[in-house]
């Protein structure tokens, strides 16, 4: 089995509104899963037929090769982006309840529970009640609520929402240390740069129907527009621009860089990067010269609009 | 699965029991109701100022009566003062040295006299002393009369009967009359006792169910069990909470009559459970019958009323208690609750009033039968009518109904609960309700 998880034609009504239209989608094991879209477009429908909160109207879910039935919920953790807690609950005893609705037996929480305490530095809380926490040390909590029965998928709704970068940097660590071991993660959130960084793959959901899905790269190269950022200083600049302008579809652009030079973003065309670089050789230095690759917020972007 | 219904029982008992408020409420609510008790019982311990009436007699036949009725600790004090003047007498009411005047002119005959006696007074007499002198009034005037037409007044007197029909039952056990206030006040204490049961706990059910949603929480907890399982759990554990609750109070209470009784010198003081009405009803028979009324409470059908309480205690709550959970999930805020929560108060309220007024006066009748069946108000009515004697087949209908519209109205709670709790910043409307059904 390489897919930890398939959702199949699967299709979520409210009244009249269809929250999820015939959508499917394909985790693969140890994969982070980018799951993307605008606000409303049935993500979190989904998260929840998923973590079957509710059932979905039509379709199935397979999970780990097995149809989704209710013995599943200890395979996956959910943290979902409403988060909240039992404020006047102590956290230990807290954490113990939730894993024990998970599942786990009580020792093997409080083992766990240790474990991760310790790990995210957390042992002094033990004893506290939730509302003398902070919001991100009560969201640290949740993330321990979430990881601490050891759950083959992973669902994270806006994980890094409400941590300072130190914290967010922790809690990205840990996530990627879950992959490793092991773990299958699906990251549902706005932030691109985070996407960007964690996934190898993504879906994206727009108007309850899926828009895209597949391993980053490929949706990247489909989404290539075959354009390069070229940086050239020259001295005769009109020249440079005349012959540019005969061959290629030339646009401005914007990149960091230290030379004072010409930034031009050109799209190549029928033409091979080659041809374009032996124009450029020819009428000056080439500081910069790089394929633009389409980022996932214009991906995004793109997509939706 | 039914051991994470259990934890859910185990985490709201406890997070009801540990509860600050709840503490509070465990031990002051006794101490309240046993210094009101005491309060009352004080007062009604201290004797009234004795007022006086003035009498103005110009017929001359009454004021003795009056007078031979004065007693040391009566409330009310009659003076006979013919001898002044009628019109300086009503001038001095106003003086307020007595209560009030009671003027009987001198009349004609008889018979006029009965539309011409005038009580004057600042503020308006109690209606018992107002009869009271009527009684004096009319039993000397029969008396005159008699002898006027020249009747054996000792011959009438022994003449007249006096009736005491016995009650009894077809199976042959005797009855005593003013026992069916009794019987009300047994019945309508564990209908009452419900009702305050279901207001008071319901409540915290649908709280508790607010609190999940405004936390946020219930979202987490919803991935790992269902949401029939968390409502389950909530409206046991709570209801457990809440007998722990009753149960303290029962003891603290008692222990504190006994208590209070011991050092105050009171009397027990009279069980608030039975009105005082229904026992001086029963004080008023002849002693000779006291240990019939004994007798009778002993022939009650205590098992049936307990086995009966039990029964309609737990379809009860647990049918109102779905209903609160309901519209916690629906809500957002405890003030949005309102407009949901007057259905929900109205059938209970409706239950004591039938219970008082139609049950003591006909427990078989029509009204009270109908309402004994109806789940809403059974377990409140149906508990009036039993010390009565219901046919057990009414028994049995009534509790197949309750439990059958139990199960119904989870399903429907739960449903409405699934889709209500993870709605927020919805002001939901009953046709929104309607909708999430079909959901």
């Amino acid at each position: 089995m390489s897919n930890i998880l398939e959702v199949n034609n699967v299709v979520k009504k409210y009244g009249d509104f269809v929250a999820l239209n015939e959508v499917s989608l394909t985790v693969p094991k140890g994969s982070i899963y980018g799951l993307l879209g605008p606000n409303g477009a049935g993500k979190t429908s989904l998260i929840r037929i998923i973590n079957q909160i509710t059932m979905p109207d039509s379709g199935e879910i397979i999970l780990d090769g097995e149809k989704l039935s209710p013995k599943h919920v200890q395979y996956i953790g959910y943290l979902p982006e409403e988060r909240g807690l039992y404020k006047t609950m102590k956290v230990g005893e807290q954490c113990l309840y939730l894993a024990q609705m998970k599942g786990l037996s009580k020792a093997e929480a409080k083992k766990q529970l240790e474990y991760w305490f310790e790990r995210l530095e957390i042992q002094g809380w033990w004893n506290k009640k939730i509302q003398e926490l902070s919001k991100g040390m009560a969201q640290k909590v949740q993330f321990v609520v979430c990881v601490l029965h050891k759950p083959k998928l992973l669902i994270f709704d806006e994980p890094f929402s409400g941590f300072d970068p130190v914290n967010a940097n922790v809690i990205k660590d840990e996530i990627l240390e879950l992959q490793k071991q092991g773990s299958t993660i699906i990251f549902s959130t706005h932030r691109m740069e985070s996407v960007e960084e964690l996934c190898d793959h993504i879906a994206l959901i727009h108007k309850s129907n899926k828009l895209i899905e597949g391993r980053l790269d490929d949706v990247k190269r489909k989404f290539r527009t075959n354009s390069f950022e070229v940086g050239i200083v020259s001295d005769n600049v009109e020249g440079l621009m005349y012959d540019i302008t005969q061959k290629f579809k030339v646009g401005q652009t914007n990149f960091k860089s230290l030379n004072n030079e010409i930034k031009l973003e050109i799209q190549l065309g029928n033409a091979t990067p080659n041809e374009l670089l032996n124009l450029l050789t020819q009428r000056g230095q080439v500081t910069h010269f790089i394929e633009k690759i389409p980022s996932v917020n214009d991906i995004f972007i793109q997509a939706v609009s | 699965m039914s051991s994470i219904i259990s934890l859910i029982i185990k985490r709201e008992f406890f997070a009801k029991v540990r509860n600050k408020s709840f503490i509070v409420m465990t031990f002051l609510s006794p101490l309240l109701f046993v210094g009101i008790a005491v309060f009352v019982g004080y007062l009604s311990t201290m004797k009234a100022d004795t007022k006086q009436v003035a009498i103005h007699d110009e017929t001359g036949l009454f004021a003795n009566e009056f007078l031979s009725s004065n007693k040391n600790d009566a409330e009310y004090k009659y003076l006979d003062l013919t001898a002044i003047d009628i019109k300086s007498l009503k001038d001095s009411i106003t003086n307020e040295s007595y209560e009030g005047l009671l003027y009987i002119p001198k009349v004609p005959n008889n018979k006029e006299l009965e539309s011409k006696i005038q009580y004057i007074s600042n503020e308006s007499p109690s209606l018992s002393f107002i009869e009271n002198i009527q009684d004096i009034i009319a039993q000397k005037l029969t008396k005159e009369n008699y002898q006027k037409a020249n009747l054996d007044t000792i011959a009438i007197t022994n003449a007249k009967s006096k009736v005491a029909i016995s009650l009894a039952k077809a199976s042959g056990e005797q009855s005593v009359k003013g026992l069916n206030e009794i019987k009300i006040a047994i019945g309508g204490a564990f209908g009452y006792l419900i009702m305050m049961f279901i207001i008071i706990y319901g409540n915290m059910v649908m709280r508790s169910v607010i609190e999940e949603k405004t936390n946020r929480i219930v979202e987490i907890i919803i991935s790992s069990v269902k949401p029939f399982q968390l409502m389950m759990g909530k409206i046991i554990g709570t209801s457990l909470a809440g007998l722990l609750q009753f149960f303290i109070w029962a003891i603290i209470g008692l222990s504190m009559m006994l208590v209070a009784s011991y050092f105050l010198g009171l009397e027990t003081c009279p069980a608030p459970k039975i009105p005082s009405d229904a026992m001086q009803t029963a004080h008023q028979q002849m002693t000779g019958t006291a240990q019939m009324y004994v007798q009778e409470l002993w022939n009650l059908p205590i098992t049936t009323i307990l086995i009966s309480f039990v029964i309609y205690f737990i379809g009860g709550y647990f049918l109102y208690s779905s209903f609160y959970a309901s519209i916690g999930a629906a809500v957002d805020n405890e003030t949005d609750s309102q407009q949901f929560l007057l259905p929900i108060i109205m059938p209970l309220v409706l239950a004591v009033y039938i219970g008082f007024f139609t049950v003591i006066n006909d427990p078989h009748g029509t009204v009270a039968t109908v309402f004994s069946m109806i789940p809403l108000t059974s377990p409140i009515v149906m508990l009036m009518r039993i010390p009565f004697g219901v046919p057990l087949w009414q028994l049995a209908l009534s509790i197949t109904i309750l439990f059958g519209t139990f199960f119904f109205v989870v399903w429907f709670a739960a449903k409405i609960y699934r889709v209500g709790i993870l709605m927020y910043g919805k002001k939901p409307t009953w046709k929104e309700l309607y909708k999430w059904l079909k959901y």
